[in-house]
């Protein structure tokens, strides 16, 4: 187990505040002002500077940055660009045709990519949960996990490979007496290349958090539910499935945040101009937009766009999914 | 070993005797996940194959698993392109250089954030937190990078992405559950924060430094993007810039294969770098595997 090498955590909920003093004084008051706060604690203080320094010049100052999406910008002034110019640049790309294909793009491969990449762990989860022999069993996670600490740009090499006129899958279609097709051209196939790369990479390694949530289930639930007379399969959907079911809301809210980033950098290795018709997303758009075309505002107003819409996904979701069932990130 | 998941002896407990039905069931099962193994090793085999066959074969669609007509042609030409060799050494200098900054500045903040008593914890905590879900984007940090001046330098690559959030979180929660006890009567000698850290603190939490290292290390060896962008010359390129260009065909090894076969280059050299690349990473997978595990868990509990 885990225990073996990192020290267990308890499962407790967060510290409450006014327990804990500190060391070797006695705690004042809940209420301290920031004077008496920075006395005691100012080599606590001093060691956060460098990392909110960090966050606070490279997180934030670039949302900050976002501004140039209203602004004129040249190249080589100001980072926060030269003058207003209002919604022009959002006016620009909601009446830009490409746009909206692209946008359409990518809620197709979010899509898609949700509906693959999010049920596929559980289902590995609960049949690797299902092996007796435990050598084995330990050998199918080894190889699943081995995948997720490739690099996209190894992974998009690997697809070349495959998908090569004289890669594997024309193999395939040769033997069954078809032509070889050139996959990486053709826009029909890329969905299908992109999602199964996507589960190729992701689904081993994402049975991990469902395997941890599947040993905390009490052991006598299912004791009970036997002596109810319930099958394997009622045990499996009245009792390991409610288990998990935390672990499922948190991992779909995080894939909902994720939702409109789908696989930039796969894609950007991975799509052609032949294949744009279904490949090009908004990231990948607004990439080209900014470094091809060098219009940095337009680009900037589409990446915010991309961003709120990625903020309000992950919010709602959470907000219902705390209204519905009671799991919330927060 | 980690063995995840496994309540002992659990499935036995769940019935007196195995339905035939379940008995069929853990039949498929067994196949399926020999599948699943399958499917996820073939695209390595395939791949070392094709670095080590002979292009002919290559080109007539004949090799899947096995080798044919054995052929070291292309690794002598990735391995004697001098420019593969700088690039492999840069992705070992950014990737030395960058885990250690992030591991300075994940675990500063990580261990000042699970101090529940300190005021403002909440607001830094937030800070952190908020970056999760909403990020400046590509172009105002390009822009901003690019006029810090850090273009064309290391710091391009190390610092922008100097600490992630869910490695500080998995750290918080680590530095949580230590006992306070230890730290106290640390302070009771007259330690002060910084001599607690460094000769109580760090030395309880080896394992989990050692597992952010590696979360980092890989994170910063895979990756390319960022080099993609913020470099302009060649000798200054990771590796995976380097197998990036070779893909796209943008450079097809100038300096190895420019008198070989063009077509040639493509297949084979594309095959080679991949298995030079990943061969470090499949090198000591297995031995450090269960530190990537723990550490998830560890994230899950609190993250």
């Amino acid at each position: 187990m885990t225990a073996e090498t990192l020290r267990p955590t308890p499962p407790t909920p967060e510290p409450v505040p006014a327990e804990a003093g500190p060391p070797g004084r006695r705690a004042p008051g809940r209420r301290r002002t920031w004077r008496q706060a920075l006395r005691r604690d100012w080599q606590l203080y001093s060691l956060a500077v460098l990392p909110l320094l960090f966050f606070l010049i490279f997180r934030y100052l670039p949302m900050i940055g976002n501004i140039i999406a209203f602004r004129r910008f040249k190249p080589g002034g100001s980072i926060f660009g030269e003058y207003w110019v209002g919604l022009r640049y959002f006016r620009m790309f909601f009446t830009d045709p490409t746009f909206w294909e692209v946008f359409t793009n990518t809620l197709v491969l979010g899509t898609l990519t949700l509906l693959f990449c999010f049920p596929l762990p559980i289902v590995l989860a609960l049949l690797l949960n299902e092996v007796r022999a435990r050598r084995f069993k330990r050998f199918v996670q080894s190889v699943s996990y081995l995948p997720h600490f490739l690099s996209i740009v190894i992974v998009a090499a690997m697809v070349m490979q495959l998908t090569s006129i004289d890669g594997t899958a024309n193999q395939l279609v040769r033997l069954f007496g078809g032509d070889a097709v050139a996959f990486l051209q053709q826009p029909e196939w890329f969905r299908t290349i992109y999602v199964s790369s996507e589960v190729w990479q992701t689904v081993g390694w994402g049975t991990i958090l469902y395997l941890a949530a599947l040993t905390t289930i009490d052991e006598d639930l299912y004791e009970a539910a036997r002596i109810d007379g319930a099958s394997r399969l009622r045990q499996t959907w009245h009792v390991t499935l409610p288990g998990i079911r935390p672990t499922m809301v948190t991992l779909l809210i995080l894939n909902i945040g994720s939702f409109m980033a789908v696989g930039f950098e796969k894609i950007l290795l991975l799509y052609n101009p032949l294949t744009y018709p279904t490949a090009d997303v908004i990231s990948t758009y607004l990439f080209r937009m900014g470094f091809q075309s060098s219009n940095f505002s337009y680009a900037a107003a589409i990446g915010l766009f991309e961003a709120v819409i990625g903020l309000v996904l992950v919010l709602s979701a959470n907000l219902i999914s705390r209204r519905t069932v009671g799991t919330s990130l927060w | 070993m980690v063995t995840l998941g496994t309540r002992r002896d659990a499935p036995q407990t769940r019935g007196p005797v195995d339905s035939r039905g379940y008995r069929i069931f853990r039949v498929v099962n067994t196949v399926v996940l020999i599948g699943v193994v399958i499917v996820t090793l073939y695209p390595f085999l395939n791949i070392v194959a094709r670095s080590l066959s002979e292009e002919a074969y290559i080109i007539a669609g004949k090799v899947s698993l096995v080798p044919r007509g054995f052929d070291l042609t292309s690794y002598k030409l990735v391995m004697s392109d001098s420019m593969f060799w700088t690039n492999y050494r840069n992705t070992i200098v950014y990737t030395v250089v960058a885990t250690l900054i992030s591991i300075v500045l994940t675990t500063c903040y990580a261990y000042v954030l699970s101090k529940p008593h300190l005021k403002g914890r909440g607001v830094l905590v937030g800070i952190a937190l908020f970056t999760m879900f909403f990020s400046g984007g590509l172009i105002p940090n390009y822009v901003l990078v690019t006029s810090l001046g850090m273009k064309n330098t290391i710091w391009a690559v190390v610092i922008p992405n100097a600490i992630s959030v869910f490695n500080l979180l998995v750290m918080k929660a680590f530095f949580e559950s230590l006992p306070t006890e230890l730290e106290e009567a640390a302070a009771v000698d007259g330690l002060n924060t910084y001599g607690i850290l460094l000769r109580i603190v760090l030395p309880l939490s080896k394992a989990i430094i050692a597992t952010m290292v590696l979360f980092y290390a890989v994170s910063f060896w895979n990756s390319w993007f960022t080099a993609f962008l913020y470099f302009d010359r060649q000798d200054l390129l990771p590796v995976t810039v380097y197998l990036r260009n070779l893909i796209a065909g943008a450079t097809s090894a100038e300096s190895a294969a420019a008198d070989a076969d063009k077509v040639q280059a493509a297949a084979t050299l594309q095959a080679v770098t991949v298995v030079l690349t990943t061969l470090p990473i499949l090198a000591v997978y297995p031995f450090v595997q269960r530190y990537f595990v723990s550490g998830v868990m560890l994230g899950a509990v609190k993250g």
